[in-house]
């Protein structure tokens, strides 16, 4: 072995150990079984327009350019890297990104929430992560919520002007921490404090969540101008053919 | 045109970047245990209404009789970003021999 395969060596063996470090299961998503009934139909009916909506605008967005399906995958793959990869906080414990925000950003929000979804249901059915009974919930608070907060600071901070590497980490970022944060509030609203109420609760629910979340939501925004920046190099036209990339730069 | 080498520089700066964040917290707090976030949810929700017992069991667990065994959750885990990763480096790849080959017939 030459002194530079040994290296390889090295670095390959010290990465598997750190993600060896991150086995614990389980991360986010409101757990199955864990909202009582009504908040499950609730949550889930909530989404229904969305998602509807979302249909709507990927049929049309197809019809008009059938080439928009490479970009999708794309936007589709993504969050399912990002959302199976538990990652270590400075809070001690694991969560994972969204990745909902390159959808976002590309698509619109609405069209995120249909992504969202396969992927949602894909952990709850195969790895018992999340839920088919809070599908609606975790649904609304990943594939739509987040995603809308993303898509909103994006445009937001594209009117005002902010340099469009850091309006994308920023969107990015916010998004996945709103998701953790409407998590809470789920959680605040089907779990109200004995003394307190709602209030105290979505205080507790946020101090448990936020703190992991935060360099989670740095991470996946750093990802995002990273996949964005590649992406505007690669495949320009066919960001321009579904609208991104019409004036600016990244 | 594009100018790729600074972009490559930035990719190269936010990549060490990510990756400082992510591997810091398991060396800075040795002690910590590192669970999932969601356990400590449910720790939260008993401390809040006392104790709960959910309603409904994951499908697969109940398929099971028991709850997924860690090595195989994790290899599910693992299929997940098998997938994705496939479908983007599929992708990426077609992308740069696209622009490769299109260089090299603006050249000629």
């Amino acid at each position: 072995m030459t002194k530079r395969q040994k290296g390889v060596v090295r670095i390959s063996v010290a990465a598997a150990a750190l993600l060896a470090f991150c086995q614990t299961a389980g991360a986010m998503h409101i757990m199955e079984g864990y909202l009582s009934p009504g908040f499950c139909i609730a949550w889930g009916a909530l989404c229904i327009p969305f998602l509807v909506k979302g249909f709507i605008t990927l049929k049309e967005m197809y019809q008009q350019n059938p080439k928009m399906i490479t970009m999708l995958a794309m936007a589709g793959a993504y969050i399912f890297v990002l959302s199976a990869l538990k990652i270590p906080s400075v809070t001690g414990s694991c969560s994972h990104m969204t990745g909902t925000g390159l959808g976002a950003m590309l698509f619109g929000p609405c069209v995120t929430g249909i992504l969202g979804v396969i992927v949602l249901v894909f952990q709850a059915i195969l790895l018992a992560h999340g839920g088919l009974t809070t599908l609606g919930a975790n649904t609304f608070s990943m594939a739509i919520a987040g995603p809308f907060v993303t898509f909103g600071i994006y445009h937001l901070c594209k009117k005002c002007n902010v340099n469009k590497r850091f309006r994308v980490f920023l969107a990015a970022a916010l998004g996945d921490l709103f998701t953790y944060c409407v998590t809470s509030l789920q959680l605040a609203i089907a779990y109200p404090a004995e003394h307190g109420g709602i209030e105290t609760s979505i205080v507790e629910f946020l101090g448990v969540f936020a703190p992991t979340q935060l360099p989670l939501a740095v991470v996946e925004g750093l990802l995002t101008v990273m996949i964005l920046i590649t992406l505007e190099n690669y495949a320009k036209q066919e960001l321009k053919a579904i609208g991104f990339m019409k004036t600016d730069r990244l | 045109m594009i100018d790729l080498k600074k972009d490559t520089k930035i990719i190269i700066i936010l990549l060490v970047l990510v990756v400082l964040i992510v591997v810091i917290p398991p060396f800075a707090l040795k002690g910590a245990e590192f669970g999932g976030s969601d356990d400590a949810g449910s720790t939260k929700i008993e401390e809040l209404q006392g104790e709960y017992e959910p309603w409904f069991t994951p499908v697969f667990e109940s398929a099971l009789n028991r709850e997924i065994p860690g090595e195989i959750e994790s290899l599910l885990f693992c299929v997940q970003t098998g997938i994705g990763v496939g479908i983007i480096a599929f992708i990426m790849g077609r992308l740069v021999e696209r622009k490769k080959h299109e260089k090299s017939n603006s050249s000629c």
